[in-house]
């Protein structure tokens, strides 16, 4: 049984428009996504600035409610809890966020900010099993247990990110949500905090949805990555199978968009012209159409394509991928 | 051998803190000749952002105090320029471009007239929409008569950035200091702003000078590389040469730090500890409390940047 099953799960918003606050339209954050995320395993989620990741990975622990689908937590359906239902729940999956400053309270203790779940789930006896709880979890993360009585202002980005990672840790959940848990640090922090993610997830079997928008990150973490694109998945594959043959067009543009540090591997660039387009008018028929270096019409642009397998374990949502899609600028003529 | 178009000579800038003097840039020296594209690397708080800003004098004095060093560009000192030699030398020989394009734009004033202002200062008899239409054409904005009456909010990330750009040239300037200009914009509009940045460098003969925390973003750009490390450069070379075989410890730490693409899920080699910032830095050799090869000798005095090979400056005398 899979750990997390996501069911074709939307999450519309809706804009409000005039004097009366009348909504005549919804930005489609996420829409129509479905997937699953097996115990212990990393499935990381990239997509660019308003693809929806950060509303799915919101969703998925009901941080904002989902307008329609299912979500399955350790085979119970969870959308439908109330909210006390839903608290006792959450020991099993919490979230750790992209932003080290403004996730967590500037005016609590760092004992505080880490013990709060064990309070709100009874987890601590006395006082005294608390304090030695939260020096465990901070000595977990790399942090010495005499900051336990410090605040936020006094750490540095990296040591912020540790301290939410604690605080997640705390009710020994089976899954753990990042939202871009590296994007806002140095680059020599990142890998302290990419390092400190996989050997908690060796000691403790947890399970990571890993959302980013650094491919190299995402494909670095993770077994299984996903593409979003404007609301939907594109394409779902084994890291490496993603890599080294991509068959979504986005993908294989994002792939080739990410600046290189090997000289060696010096591919062709595929240039996407334009710019994203809006999710509350989203194109008809394949989202990804009018960008699409190798669109066909009419079909893409009437008919949204559904995600298929199209290789072991390896989906697409594309009417003309293809395993070796080898496209070249003459392609683009439409 | 032709002047450089930049060199800057021992540069030294402190900010003043309350009681205490926190020096920001300590001794850098680089240079950067016409038409070439050198990349300042290095993390946060390393001086990089205020090195570049201190080209064309923007640094904000008080807080900021020049403590020594030169900046000569086209051979001439701008530390000892006068405002009325600043106001000529910006635009007409030095544009910026920064890392918010959403920030450095007036909110309130169209895209088409914000251009004219940059067009006002420097080509009066030229500010007039035919050319504002050319330079939008130019940065690569399709359809760009509609773009005239535009406000900023009404463009993407990626757009306002062409604008920034198009502000930037509309004064020809023959150095444009680029300050992570890509660094808040989604990788695949990033690929078309570097493209760009080529193109135009192709075009216009500019130089660039380039300021970024990402390898990457080195390994396609930079024709030479800096890597400053609290307020000094430790390693100075062609792009290639320090992406292929970087001396410095704190460089080959960074490149073994960075995830790869393609390269496999092998663990990460983490740097220990943290950017010491400045009024915190360590005695001697700053990178040496988290450095793999350090030794006594170490923290008794900070090491002089040598010239190894040629073209080739390290600041470690055990890189070997």
């Amino acid at each position: 049984m899979a750990l997390l099953e996501v069911k074709h799960l939307k999450v519309h918003f809706p804009v409000k428009h005039g004097v009366l606050s009348r909504v005549r339209e919804y930005v489609k954050a996420v829409d129509d996504v479905s997937f699953t995320i097996d115990s212990g395993e990393t499935l990381g989620l990239v997509g660019e600035s308003g693809c929806g990741k950060t509303s799915l990975a919101r969703a998925i622990v009901r941080l904002t409610e989902p307008t329609t689908g299912s979500i399955w937590f350790q085979g119970e359906e969870i959308t439908h809890l109330s909210r006390s239902e839903l608290r006792a729940r959450r020991r099993g999956f919490q979230i750790i966020f992209q932003d080290p400053y403004g996730s967590l309270n500037p005016r609590w203790t760092i004992e505080d900010i880490v013990g709060e779940a064990l309070d709100i789930h009874h987890l601590a006896p006395n006082k005294s099993a608390r304090h030695e709880r939260v020096a465990e979890l901070l000595a977990a993360v790399g942090l010495a247990p005499g900051c336990a009585q410090r605040y936020p202002h006094e750490f540095s980005g990296g040591q912020r990110q540790r301290i939410g990672i604690a605080r997640a840790l705390a009710v020994e959940p089976r899954l753990i949500v990042c939202d871009e848990p590296v994007s806002a640090l140095d680059v020599s922090v990142q890998a302290q905090i990419i390092n400190l993610l996989q050997d908690l997830q060796q000691a403790r079997s947890v399970a990571y949805l890993f959302i980013a928008h650094d491919l190299a990150v995402v494909e670095h973490i993770s077994r299984r990555v996903m593409v979003m694109y404007l609301g939907k998945i594109v394409e779902l594959a084994e890291a490496k199978t993603l890599l080294r043959s991509p068959r979504h067009p986005y993908t294989q543009a994002l792939l080739s968009a990410v600046p290189v540090v090997e000289l060696a591997s010096k591919r062709r660039r595929i240039l996407l012209p334009g710019d994203p387009p809006s999710p509350i008018h989203p194109p008809t028929g394949c989202p990804f159409h009018p960008r699409c270096p190798i669109a066909q019409f009419p079909r893409c642009r009437t008919e949204i394509p559904l995600l298929r397998e199209a290789g072991a374990g390896h989906w697409v949502a594309c009417h003309l991928a293809e395993p070796d899609v080898n496209v070249t600028e003459q392609d683009r003529g439409k | 051998m032709a002047m450089p178009l930049l060199e800057i000579k021992d540069l030294k800038l402190d900010f003043r803190s309350g009681e205490a003097t926190l020096r920001a840039v300590d001794g850098v020296s680089f240079s950067l000749n016409a038409g070439e594209t050198v990349c300042l690397v290095g993390e946060s708080g390393c001086g990089k952002t205020v090195t570049a800003l201190s080209i064309a004098r923007l640094v904000p004095s008080p807080p900021g105090q020049y403590a020594g060093g030169e900046i000569l560009l086209e051979g001439r000192d701008v530390l000892k320029m006068s405002n009325r030699e600043l106001r000529e030398i910006r635009g007409r020989v030095v544009s910026y471009v920064f890392q918010e394009p959403g920030a450095s734009l007036n909110p309130v004033l169209r895209v088409g007239s914000q251009i004219k202002e940059a067009l006002k200062l420097h080509r009066p008899h030229q500010a007039a929409d035919a050319e504002i239409i050319r330079l939008l054409k130019l940065v690569g904005i399709a359809a760009p008569e509609s773009r005239l009456k535009n406000y900023p909010f009404e463009m993407s990330g990626g757009m306002q950035q062409r604008v920034m750009l198009a502000m930037a040239l509309a004064s020809g300037p023959k150095l444009l200091v680029a300050d992570e200009p890509t660094t808040a914009l989604d990788v695949t509009i990033q690929a078309q702003i570097l493209e760009l940045l080529n193109d135009l460098k192709q075009r216009l003969g500019m130089a660039i000078l380039l300021i970024t925390h990402n390898l990457g973003i080195v390994g396609e750009m930079a024709d030479r590389v800096a890597v400053m490390y609290a307020g000094q450069i430790v390693e100075l070379a062609p792009s290639g040469d320090l992406l292929r075989q970087p001396l410095h410890p704190y460089t080959r730490a960074l490149i073994s730090s960075v995830p790869k693409l393609g390269l496999g899920a092998r663990r990460l080699t983490a740097i220990p500890g943290n950017v010491p910032r400045p009024g915190d830095f360590p005695p001697g050799c700053r990178f040496a409390p988290r450095c793999p090869i350090a030794r006594a000798e170490c923290a008794r005095a900070v090491p002089d940047l040598v010239e190894v090979e040629t073209g080739r400056w390290v600041r470690c005398p055990y890189w070997k």
